[in-house]
């Protein structure tokens, strides 16, 4: 077990096994968007209150929730790059911070075009649910401005992974923000006390949906991290090696 | 102690003051963390009179008149205890009705009627199917009922 984590944080392994997984984890997420979006369209029958405008849940509670998880990710890897001082850790904070915020901001447009026809507002400033998931799109911002302004990467790790540390205090905030004061948004729906507050018909496509979400961030992150230790291992022995034997035989 | 320990005692500690900062500083501004207040507060006194603030509840059945010719409406909110009249002149959202929650967004005249500028719907966390809502209403009708027999 702990070979297998010894082995992976050496870049050239971390480059061959994530090489390998990377069109797994895509099929995955295309099988489970492909049933959860379908069955989520046509199969699930339309909500008591809103009418059909409900089923842009199938798209919003997936990218929330992994704007989420893309932060709590970062915060992780870069502590362990911090006290490990294990560069690869490093490197997938930084390959995680564009691909959360892209999520945070496919949160925020579709949580703003379902409040539109339902609340009766695009957006309402002060309500602590969509304040704090706008500050946890400025953290990623930040965090990448960060990096881009230290051109010594060794540094910009050190110095972005502090920060990255110290916004992941955003990210229970986020979650208990509808529990802990008044909001406009509703409580949560999945996890609560008494089961999901939903029928199963529209319940199966979500979680199909979510689980593709992850296994798609899953899959951009680990092809993102491979690009990013290339760039970072341009130099070493291992990628020249790699590329010339890749040259001789296409 | 080993650099590693050290590094990992400094991480944690970043974290946890950090996390303490954040918990005070939430606490220090609970108030304003509120994205509206309950009707009991405002019947209280406890709401801002220099501003304008937000007040959230439901919609008391029975209580919606629509002015006839213009957009003007009013109506009682409730938070089961305490009652507080709304005026407001616009359009309503599509989830507007009796029984429904909603945050108005206005101020308090001198008779203590609410004058809104702006109506906000809320829905709430549970999703079904209409057929699924109107068999648990007449559920909870039916237990009503029989609560009612067995207390006479």
């Amino acid at each position: 077990m702990w070979k297998f984590f010894h082995k992976l944080a050496s870049p050239p392994h971390f480059y061959q096994f994530a090489g390998k997984v990377v069109p797994w984890f895509a099929f995955t997420a295309i099988a489970c968007i492909g049933y959860g979006g379908y069955a989520g369209l046509f199969v699930a029958p339309a909500d008591y209150q809103q009418g059909d405008a409900f089923r842009i849940i199938y798209v919003h509670v997936p990218a929330a929730y992994l704007s989420m998880m893309g932060y709590s990710i970062m915060a992780i890897s870069a502590g362990i790059g911090l006290i490990w001082r294990i560069k690869l850790s490093h490197a997938v904070t930084a390959a995680a911070a564009p691909l959360g915020a892209w999520f945070t901001f496919l949160a925020l447009a579709t949580g703003s075009i379902w409040g539109k026809p339902m609340w009766g507002t695009w957006w309402e400033w002060g309500d602590p649910r969509l304040t704090s998931e706008l500050l946890l799109l400025f953290l990623y911002i930040g965090y990448m401005a960060l990096r881009a302004s230290i051109d010594d990467i060794a540094k910009a790790d050190k110095a972005s992974a502090v920060l990255a540390l110290v916004g992941a205090v955003n990210v229970p905030i986020i979650h208990y923000s509808v529990e802990w004061w008044s909001s406009l948004h509703q409580g949560p729906t999945l996890v609560r006390e008494g089961g999901p507050g939903m029928v199963s018909d529209m319940l199966y496509p979500l979680l199909a949906m979510i689980l593709g979400f992850t296994f798609l961030f899953g899959a951009l992150l680990l092809g993102r991290v491979r690009t990013e230790v290339l760039f970072r291992e341009r130099r070493a022995k291992w990628v020249r090696e790699m590329l010339l034997d890749d040259g001789g035989t296409t | 102690m080993k650099p590693r320990q050290q590094r990992m005692l400094a991480v944690g500690l970043t974290v946890a003051g950090i996390a303490i900062a954040a918990l005070l500083t939430l606490q220090a501004f609970k108030e304003n963390m509120m994205f509206f207040v309950e009707i009991s507060e405002v019947e209280k006194g406890n709401y801002p009179d220099d501003r304008n603030f937000r007040v959230g509840g439901l919609v008391v059945e029975g209580s919606v008149q629509r002015a006839p010719g213009d957009l003007t409406v009013a109506f009682d909110l409730t938070d089961l205890t305490s009652k507080l009249t709304v005026n407001y002149a616009g359009i309503l959202p599509d989830l507007f009705r009796e029984g429904q929650g909603i945050v108005a967004h206005g101020r308090l005249n001198d008779s203590g009627t609410f004058i809104a500028d702006e109506v906000l719907a809320k829905h709430d966390e549970n999703y079904m199917p209409p057929e699924v809502a109107d068999s648990l209403a007449k559920a909870a009708a039916a237990q009503e009922a029989i609560s009612k027999q067995d207390e006479k």
